[in-house]
């Protein structure tokens, strides 16, 4: 019981940065990785080239080597980050080309018939893209989107090893100053289990919402 | 209303080595409906296309009003604002509609008034029941696409391009993908605009549209435009062997 009064505290504010952590993440990842799609999508091929390069970088290396170049090497170009700032970059970078590729499947998704009646008013590609093409990319890439957020709070993990103190870095300090390694684990995986368990459920009923006038059939 | 005229010289159009359209010309009064015909893969949708540039042309011209369309000048692109600005006064209906499924018909029809035309939106709404009423909708405004009938949908999708008022309307096949019951209120919705003086350009396999409302036939085989008349001669005394051939067929498929 003193366990939870010496640790809880600690444990909550973990909790919530990596909440925080998450939640930043996902949202910065998923803004790079839709401007990621949209350059692919409408950009030159030299650019298009230069981003596939990008991808596979990001894609083929581990998350955990990512994060270590980043804050220890960063500085030696210049690049002197905290801990948080640089969890949250690393986070969006790593995330970014999953981001990019589940939009741009969900691009192809729209029929071109949808595209081209808007073109046909004489709709502008931005209000194209933001009116039209990304609401209708939503609902194929939707799932795909909020599994890949659920996988990314699994990342979050990760950012203890730069000493963001999120909740891996709390629980781990906790079980080295008590050896009580099962409470502390069972903690992690309780929060973990709740925080999942919250964004599926959210993720579900903005699916209902979204499709909700598609599957409609009279 | 006023209506316009479009002249199409000597355009050919390539997929890669493939040649979809072989020097076409063609003279689209203001005012009047030509009708496109001619057997699967001649080019039609592929020339109705090129009118208001959703596919580029690869040589001639083709002008609106006396403006070429997509290209400044032989050669050199137009740019993305002046070519809005010309598809602007063209309306488009498709043979699968394509209505945006995430809004409601009345939605449909306002988006290009708020988006392109920069209404407010409580006129664009005005004006969107005013052009789903002429189509005979007035009660179907609030449903989505899915919860309309074929038909329903290609009024729609005629609604969404007259409520832009535009000066010339492109038509692709629009009662191909409908039930038999269907086509008769889309096709009255098309004469009626005919009888405004709109300028219509039609693709279609109606020949009883074609012979009916067209004030001139243009048939097409492989990328050419064999002949171009008015629907008595292309349809019922075709001199060019390639028209009655089609005309047989027509006529063998539709019989039983
Ligand atoms: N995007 C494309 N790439 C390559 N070839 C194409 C493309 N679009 C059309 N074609 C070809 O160009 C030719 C003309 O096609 P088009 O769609 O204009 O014919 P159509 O007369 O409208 O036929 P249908 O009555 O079947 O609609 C066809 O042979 C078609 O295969
Ligand atoms: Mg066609």
């Amino acid at each position: 019981m003193d366990l939870l009064q010496t640790y809880g505290p600690a444990l909550l504010r973990g909790f919530g940065v990596t909440v925080l952590c998450w939640a930043l993440g996902t949202l910065f990842g998923m803004t790079l990785g839709l401007l990621i799609a949209l350059m692919r999508h409408y950009g030159p091929r030299w650019l298009n080239w230069i981003i596939q390069v990008y991808i596979e970088v990001i894609r083929g290396t581990p998350f955990l080597v990512q994060l270590f170049v980043l804050y220890y090497g960063g500085p030696l170009i210049g690049l002197r980050l905290d801990a948080v700032p640089a969890g949250l970059l690393g986070l969006t970078l790593y995330g970014s080309p999953y981001f990019a590729e589940i939009f741009r499947s969900g691009f192809r998704a729209v029929a071109p018939g949808q595209i081209e009646a808007a073109r046909a008013i004489g709709m502008s590609e931005p209000s194209i893209v933001r009116r039209i093409l990304l609401p209708l990319s939503l609902v194929s890439a939707l799932p795909a989107l909020v599994n890949f957020s659920i996988i990314l709070t699994k990342e979050t993990v990760i950012l203890s090893i730069i000493t963001v103190p999120e909740l891996m870095y709390q629980v781990s300090r906790m079980s080295a100053e008590t050896f009580r390694f099962v409470e502390a684990n069972l903690v992690l995986a309780l929060f973990f289990w709740g925080l999942v368990e919250t964004i599926s459920r959210l993720g579900r009923r903005l699916e209902t919402r979204i499709t909700k006038h598609l599957l409609e059939r009279t | 209303m006023q209506a316009s005229s479009v002249e199409i010289r000597n355009v050919s159009k390539f997929y890669g080595p493939f040649q979809a359209l072989r020097d076409v010309n063609l003279s689209i009064p203001p005012g009047k409906v030509t009708c496109l015909i001619g057997p699967s893969g001649s080019g039609k949708s592929t020339l109705l296309r090129c009118i208001n540039f959703l596919e580029d042309y690869s040589a001639g011209e083709i002008r609106i009003d006396g403006r070429m369309i997509g290209y400044e000048a032989p050669g050199r692109r137009m740019r993305g604002r002046a070519l809005r600005e010309m598809r602007r006064s063209i309306g488009m209906v498709f043979q699968q509609f394509n209505l945006w499924p995430h809004m409601t018909a009345r939605e449909n029809v306002a988006e290009g008034l708020i988006r392109v035309r920069g209404l407010s939106r409580p006129d664009a709404a005005g004006r969107a029941a005013d052009a789903l009423a002429k189509v005979g909708l007035a009660d179907k405004m609030d449903n989505h696409p899915s919860r309309l009938s074929g038909g329903q949908q290609q009024r729609v999708a005629i609604a969404r391009a007259i409520a832009m008022e535009p000066r010339l309307m492109l038509f692709d096949e629009p009662t191909s993908a409908l039930d038999p019951e269907l086509v008769g209120e889309v096709l009255h919705v098309m004469k009626a605009l005919a009888g405004e003086g709109m300028t219509m350009v039609v693709v279609t396999h109606e020949m009883g549209f074609a012979s009916h409302v067209a004030d001139q036939v243009a048939f097409m085989e492989r990328g050419e435009l064999v002949g171009v008349d008015t629907p008595g001669r292309i349809l019922h005394q075709p001199e060019d062997p390639r028209i009655q051939g089609f005309l047989r067929t027509y006529h063998e498929r539709n019989s039983f």
